[in-house]
């Protein structure tokens, strides 16, 4: 037997020995991700213990290095033990900002004191960060952002403020880009990190067409940041922050594989839909399908290093735009029964609400427009 | 496997790449069609196949090919594709070896398919659409089976030696291998949209002996239309490929209003978009050959490829013809004959609409 697939056949026995049996069901609602942190919410006890028990062998991040709170594992091994945690259809047990964006921008720009002083916490899901990228006026042209941080000797002080900072007021830390330079544009952004408890920092939520929540106005009013937090080089954060977005865009573009949507797409398919909505679907299954397959490739080649770097922009357009068609198809398969706001029979309205928080996939992260320019100019190589 | 080509691939596919525009590129198919040629292909090209070693891709080792499997015979589909040369390669070295291999027919055909003299033709569809139901009756007949039925949409059906034919028997479908040569049978050629030849076929109570059969039951002619199928889907991502390749480049070439259109972002959008298409259903074809080359179960693997990449080609072709504006249209303008070559192949071994379809029912719904 070779190693994989001892390690296949370990990996096995271990996920059917700890991963709960409450774990192995797709979560109804957004209310029962995992999230962590310092305040964390569980809606069930089991999320705790299979997010601890991941956690234990570095497995909520199983590439890192082990230093850093990860698994150690080769690409081939984590590539095993996503298709086993998929096998069982287990559950994520950490979603975090911190593993799918600020992790891999740590590990390429930070210190080596930043990625022992963060990295290892990200596993354990002992902090939790939110973004703050977005301003009023810096949406798609990002680089126009204002918030300033000024140097005053071994601190900065961060005034400004963010939009659309997705779960601010839930967040602990927040990575955030700064106007260090007034004068240049690109080349007058910097990296910081600083805690959400900091004097200084204010949230206000916004609320949604889902009617959730989940975002806010975020504001600095002289904020003091030790410049130890700076990632990378003082007004060099665009080179970190495009990095990190690569990373946000693939994490988003794994919407489009929705695997548990889909499942709930062929069973109300076999419910009976009308014979239009019976092709509407088929037909959208070839598409998922296909982008499963795709999706496959672009991390094989992304751990070879084979990967266009702006690959992570055609993976997102595709998958949110998948993601919004199977929502919309759900509702249509789904009928009045899809439409229930608050009833127990939809667990809190889950279908309508999910439906519509789908919309956003293809705005957050880069909208597809932008997705689109990206890859007509850096792929297609075509002129401005 | 990692899902991509790895390097005794990439390998492979630039020899195929080099080889097949040098040898075959769209000028060869239009001067076929020019001549008004009746084979529908050239006999020196296929024996040049055979000379590198194309056409004994799936032929094992021991019998003189070169033992390797879908993924290497798709990566010559795709620059077949890409250049649109006529060539028996898909029904030849691809399906029918598959269908031939390890049976008793395999030492009668392979010296010929390794040689290139050899040409096989698929004798599948019975209607307009490919349709699984089949009518052509094989009865019983002292020692072997007399045929009666028709077959259309049959590739070089009225040049091939060997017919790899769908029958009905009293004990279910078989497949029957079936000399082109035998009494009873005739074919008549007709040139197609693309001006490729397909035949129909009429059998005649054809006599042919009990060792005819390839395979009794659905698996044989399943296992044929597998290969056939990945192998049009591998072909329809290079003619995909080459209309996006043609239509990038005449977007950074074309001026109008004082700028590139290149430079337009209506039609970057657009071609962002059917980049990301044609990206998805690349994956598609290479997840359904390593699934075949696998062993795996890759049923649905196959319909999704072949359903996948009649989307993306189609539009490609479509949007390549519209971004070209009118030269497009023109029949000294290459682009008309990807459309064309794209609309056969979206149609062989069926189409989207036919795969969705199976998709759904093994689905459940
Ligand atoms: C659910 C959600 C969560 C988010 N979470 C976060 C977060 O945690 N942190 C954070 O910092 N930000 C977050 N965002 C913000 C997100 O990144 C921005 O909304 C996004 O980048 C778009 O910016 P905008 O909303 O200002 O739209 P605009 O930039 O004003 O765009 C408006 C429209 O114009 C189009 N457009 C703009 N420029 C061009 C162009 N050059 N070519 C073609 N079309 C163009 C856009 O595609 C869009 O359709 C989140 C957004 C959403 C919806």
């Amino acid at each position: 037997m070779s190693d994989l697939d001892q390690f296949r056949q370990e990996t096995r026995a271990w996920l059917e020995e700890n991963c709960p049996q409450t774990m192995r069901t797709p979560m109804r609602s957004e209310k029962e991700a995992t999230w962590g942190g310092r305040n964390p919410e569980y809606a069930h006890p089991d999320q705790k213990l299979w997010l601890d028990r991941m956690a234990a062998r570095g497995w909520t991040v199983p590439d890192w290095p082990t230093p850093y709170g990860g698994g150690g594992l080769t690409p081939g091994e984590t590539k095993i033990l996503r298709e086993e945690l998929a096998r069982i259809r287990a559950r994520n047990p950490l979603h975090s900002f911190g593993i799918s964006m600020l992790g891999p921008a740590l590990l390429k720009y930070g210190t080596e004191e930043q990625k022992l002083g963060h990295l290892p916490k990200i596993a354990r899901g002992e902090i939790r960060w939110c973004q703050g990228y977005s301003e009023p006026n810096a949406g798609s042209d990002l680089a126009g952002l204002q918030t300033s941080a000024e140097d005053a000797g071994d601190h900065f002080i961060v005034n400004g403020q963010k939009v659309w900072t997705s779960y601010a007021d839930k967040a602990d830390w927040i990575f955030c880009l700064v106007r260090t330079d007034k004068a240049v544009k690109q080349g007058g952004i910097s990296f910081l990190l600083f805690d959400m408890a900091s004097e200084g920092v204010s949230t206000r939520p916004i609320l949604l067409i889902s009617g959730n929540s989940p975002f806010c106005e975020t504001f600095f009013d002289n904020v003091k940041v030790p410049k130890a937090n700076l990632v990378g080089d003082l007004n060099k954060g665009w080179d970190v922050a495009k990095y990190l977005l690569g990373h946000e865009r693939e994490m988003i573009s794994a919407m489009g594989l929705g695997a548990t949507g889909s499942d709930a797409l062929i069973e109300a398919a076999r419910k009976g839909a009308d014979p239009l909505l019976r092709a509407q679907i088929a037909l959208f299954q070839v598409r998922a399908q296909a982008f499963k397959a795709m999706s496959e490739r672009f991390i094989d080649e992304l751990k070879a290093g084979r990967a266009h770097p702006a690959q992570p922009s055609m993976m997102k357009y595709y998958g949110t735009e998948l993601n919004k068609t199977r929502h919309e198809l759900l509702m249509a398969a789904g009928g009045s029964d899809a439409l229930e706001w608050e009833s127990d029979a939809t667990h809190g309205g889950a279908p309508a609400r999910t439906w519509l928080r789908t919309k956003a996939n293809s705005i957050e992260g880069g909208t597809s427009e932008i997705q689109l320019n990206i890859i007509a100019k850096r792929i297609l190589d075509l002129p401005s | 496997m990692p899902l991509y080509l790895n390097d005794d691939q990439t390998l492979l596919r630039d020899t195929a790449r080099d080889f097949v525009a040098e040898h075959a590129p769209v000028s060869h198919l239009r001067g076929l069609r020019d001549a008004n040629d009746t084979t529908g292909f050239s006999r020196d090209l296929w024996r040049e196949f055979a000379d590198l070693g194309f056409t004994g891709i799936l032929i094992p080792e021991a019998q003189g090919g070169l033992g390797l499997g879908h993924v290497e015979a798709g990566i010559v589909l795709e620059e077949i594709g890409r250049n649109l040369s006529p060539s028996p390669f898909l029904t030849t070295a691809l399906a029918a070896v598959e269908a031939l291999k390890g049976t008793a027919h395999a030492d009668r055909w392979f010296p010929g398919i390794l040689a290139g003299e050899t040409v096989a033709a698929l004798a599948i569809d019975e209607g307009p659409k490919h349709n699984a139901r089949i009518t052509l009756q094989a009865t019983r007949a002292g020692n072997g089976y007399r045929l009666t039925g028709t077959k259309q949409f049959v590739h070089h059906g009225h040049v091939a030696d060997l017919l790899l034919v769908a029958a009905q028997t009293d004990a279910g479908t078989a497949l029957f291998a079936v000399p082109a040569d035998a009494a009873g049978l005739t074919a008549n050629p007709e040139r197609l949209a693309d001006a490729s030849i397909a035949a129909r076929l009429t059998f005649e109570g054809v006599e042919v002996d009990a060792d005819a059969i390839v395979g009794e039951g659905d698996a044989a002619l399943t296992r044929l239309l597998a290969a056939a199928r990945t192998g049009a889907s591998a072909e329809l991502v290079g003619v995909g490929a080459a209309t996006l390749d043609m239509t990038v480049g005449y977007l950074k070439q074309r001026k109008q209003f004082g700028a590139v259109i290149g430079s337009f972002q209506a039609l970057q959008h657009r071609a962002a978009h059917l980049y990301s298409e044609l990206e998805v259903a690349r994956a598609a074809v290479l997840k359904a050959q390593q699934l075949l080359d696998a062993g795996t179960e890759a049923a649905d693997a196959v319909a999704v490829a072949k359903a996948m990449t009649g989307l993306a080609t189609t539009l490609a072709v479509q949007e390549g013809v519209q971004m070209h504006g009118g030269i497009g249209m023109t029949d000294e303008y290459d682009l008309g004959f990807y459309m064309k070559r794209a609309r056969i192949l979206t149609e062989l071994f069926g189409d989207t609409n036919f795969h969705a379809d199976a998709l759904a029912r093994a689905a459940g719904y």
